[in-house]
């Protein structure tokens, strides 16, 4: 996608109307071994200078039921909804379905782990990956 | 219907729950306008229903609910921003406005209206009127 940063130095369609899409369930490499559907939440990824930032939407998740991980370059969010929330609760009418939420992005380049940054607010979950400094020129001596 | 009869299987016996809930025509009967964002879910609570959305990403102070008899308007606006020097690797997070009118079929109390918002869900709690209520005939 093209970016085309306005002069407020974002890239909003704020007049434009909001269209419907379906959810899109995940196909995940390994089966769940417990029942139910997993989605993929939609992310917006974008990099300046000093980090990456991954940005995703997973309405319904807490911050206790949220899982980020880093292993061998591979970001893994997965973020759980609480379904004791619809106890109680007889559905009489659906135009969306709910469930889990699962995604995974290969890293390129070099992350700085120990100062990984998440926020969650509104549904939106942001992690900034700051980039690891470069290994400092070393001076060797000539013996 | 028992949704939650057995824990395990609650969220697979939910699912299937809204899934068939999916061809339900139950909002359909009345005047709805407007656009189709953002997309609702209808629950029966007791004599109550709840309607509950999925805005992520919207703030709360963006959201406007407003009621007149039996229906509902639902609208605001979500904005997407980026960091001015960053380069966009991937966009697929949708901004803009929305604006949803849709009516109950059935009497709702106005004025017991509530509205929450949390994590990017909003509910919103919709107490039947009185006059919808069953009330006992006595027989004289």
């Amino acid at each position: 996608m093209s970016k085309q940063p306005n002069k407020k130095g974002t890239t909003m369609a704020e007049k434009q109307e909001m269209a419907v899409r379906e959810k899109k369930e995940l196909a995940a490499k390994e089966e769940k071994t417990v029942p139910g559907r997993y989605f993929v939440p939609y992310a917006d990824i974008y990099e300046t200078d000093d980090a990456l930032s991954v940005v995703l939407e997973m309405p319904g998740v807490e911050k206790k039921d949220l899982d980020v991980a880093l292993e061998n370059d591979v970001l893994r969010v997965d973020g759980r909804i609480d379904f004791s929330k619809y106890k109680d609760l007889e559905p009489v009418y659906a135009e969306y379905n709910v469930g889990h939420y699962e995604r995974s992005f290969a890293l390129s380049g070099t992350i700085d782990q120990e100062k990984i940054g998440a926020n969650l607010e509104d549904g939106v979950l942001t992690l900034t990956l700051p980039k690891a400094k470069h290994a400092q020129p070393r001076k060797i001596a000539i013996g | 219907m028992a949704v939650f009869s057995d824990p395990f299987n609650a969220l697979s016996n939910f699912q299937q729950a809204l899934d068939a809930f999916r061809a339900s025509s139950w909002l359909d009967a009345g005047p709805s306008g407007g656009g189709a964002y953002p997309p609702m879910n209808v629950f029966r609570k007791g004599d109550d229903f709840i309607i509950i959305a999925e805005l992520p990403g919207v703030k709360k102070s963006d959201i406007e609910v407003l009621v007149k008899g039996r229906t509902l308007r639902l609208s605001g606006t979500k904005t997407v921003a980026f960091p001015e020097k960053a380069a966009v690797h991937r966009r697929e997070r949708l901004a803009g406005r929305f604006d949803r009118a849709v009516t109950m079929p059935v009497e709702i109390n106005p004025d017991g209206v509530k509205a929450e918002y949390r994590d990017g869900i909003l509910a919103l709690f919709l107490p039947r009127a009185e006059s919808e209520k069953p009330k006992s005939i006595k027989v004289g």
